[in-house]
């Protein structure tokens, strides 16, 4: 029902974009005033997000280790599961963010029933890192490659990636490579939702949308790609507009490709509202990036109230002469 | 605000790569690739092998079934859309679309290398046909994978 949902709202989408374009003729509205609002959207709200997570407190060390803490020295540490200094953390969230470390760490838990009664197992469960880390690295390179259309003259790294993505040959224009890996990866990421019951469960609509979003924006991508072919070059002449805040609207660009850019649009809109913000969280997850350094330095709770305290020092201050005539010893004279 | 001196570093690489293409284009006009219409050698009003619009979009199509029907099927010629004949040949394309001062006597023309201005269309002022929209959109015709580039005996 939640997946049904969702799938409908995309459905909704395209056929506003559809509509919008073909029958009521709104091209500036889609090709040039959504795509800014998306872009001021997904900036500010980004950034809101991330000012507002930091100036939560993290008054404790709470970081999640899973190897020797350091200890006496002829104790081996684990300098990155267990860091105490800042390289060792850096390592750490650099393996998070580019490998998805905990992810690997990922286990299956099964009640399996034998001869002998039940029994509880745990196994390594690497699929769902082996699909992420897909996912993810094919939609980092989608995103370089479509820096083409942004920048010109279009750089060299942005070109090599191109002819590496498409070096298989196959069609014309060639297959992209990261296009195949991008779409089984988001598939299987939703059929994994669908398929096993203990996800399906915890599934919610706001974890179907962005599956079918990014699905859809692959589909008409790869549509416009290699069947309802688009004139590229108006293509590119629109976007380097929209970046050069001269935005024009060329003419004879199809449907599709406002279908496409509508629905990027509406996904950056929606990210900061949405889980799709782990792209910034990962940087600022305290379980991760903290240095487990609780009993090495002190660490004082940044919400500790401001108490007047009266030490010592000022009691003999203040009480000095008194403590002398009664015979009371000082501490200075 | 808690740790934000990272935090806000953190924002600024963020916002740089965001905004990285804003920079790259600031200034620069947003000239597209050459007109072709401009180096048309035949009267305006004569037809392309397909009309312009299907061209524009999916030559590299026809491109590919000119190949096929060539190399392995043995034909000569393709009849279009409308019942009219062409000869299966790049020349076909390069008889309108071309190169005019810039052709080369000795052989083939060579409309998808341009010695002038490579990767800049802007201030590209040869009027050789594929270079400067495959530049603009970064798209590298495999042609002289195969085809030997025009002057490529001397290279």
């Amino acid at each position: 029902m939640k997946a049904l949902l969702s799938f409908l709202a995309v459905i909704v989408l395209i056929l506003i974009a559809t509509l919008g374009v073909d029958v009521a003729n709104l091209h500036f509205l889609f090709g040039i005033i959504i795509p800014y609002l998306a872009f001021v959207m997904f900036v500010g709200g980004f950034v809101y997000r991330v000012l507002k997570w930091g100036r939560s407190p993290v008054p404790f060390r709470i970081p999640t280790t899973c190897g020797q803490q350091k200890s006496l020295p002829w104790i081996k540490q684990a300098k990155i599961e267990n860091p105490t200094t800042n390289l060792g953390v850096v390592v750490r969230m650099a393996s998070e963010i580019f490998f998805f470390r905990s992810l690997f760490r990922n286990t299956k838990t099964e009640l399996r029933v034998g001869a002998d009664g039940p029994k509880l197992s745990y196994g390594s469960a690497k699929w769902l890192w082996v699909g992420s880390l897909v996912f993810h690295w094919s939609f980092l390179i989608i995103i370089v490659r479509h820096l083409r259309f942004f920048l010109e003259p279009v750089p060299y790294f942005v070109q090599i990636a191109d002819s590496i993505d498409g070096m298989l040959q196959i069609g014309l224009p060639p297959i992209y490579l990261t296009d195949l890996f991008f779409l089984l990866a988001v598939t299987f990421l939703f059929l994994r939702r669908i398929v096993i019951p203990q996800v399906k469960y915890i599934s919610l609509a706001a974890d179907y949308f962005p599956l079918f979003m990014i699905m859809s924006i692959a589909i008409s991508g790869m549509l416009m790609r290699y069947y309802y072919r688009i004139d590229i070059v108006a293509v590119k002449e629109l976007a380097l507009g929209l970046v050069q805040l001269h935005p024009v609207i060329p003419v004879g660009i199809g449907a599709i490709f406002y279908i496409h850019l509508f629905l990027i649009c509406i996904l950056f809109a929606y990210f900061p509202t949405s889980k799709l913000m782990h792209m910034g969280g990962i940087f600022l997850s305290p379980t991760r990036n903290m240095k487990n350094n609780n009993r090495m330095v002190r660490h004082i709770n940044p919400w500790n109230p401001e108490l007047e305290y009266h030490t010592y020092e000022h009691y003999e201050d203040e009480f000095r002469e008194k403590m002398k005539k009664a015979g009371i010893p000082v501490e200075k004279e | 605000m808690y740790k934000g001196g990272k935090i806000i570093v953190g924002l600024v690489i963020f916002l740089a790569f965001l905004t990285f293409p804003f920079f790259y284009n600031m200034g620069k006009a947003n000239a597209g690739p050459e007109n072709l219409d401009a180096n048309l050698k035949q009267a305006a009003d004569s037809q392309c092998v397909e009309p312009a619009d299907y061209m524009r979009n999916n030559h590299m199509q026809l491109l590919n079934q000119w190949r096929q029907a060539y190399v392995r099927d043995g034909l000569t010629e393709y009849t279009n859309s409308q019942g009219k004949t062409f000869e299966i040949n790049i020349d076909t394309c390069t008889k309108c679309h071309s190169t005019g001062a810039a052709s080369n006597t000795s052989g083939v023309s060579n409309p998808a290398v341009n010695e002038v201005g490579v990767s800049n269309p802007a201030v590209n002022t040869s009027d050789q046909f594929c270079v400067s929209c495959h530049d603009y959109a970064s798209v590298k015709p495999t042609c002289w994978s195969c085809h030997s580039e025009p002057g490529g005996a001397t290279k």
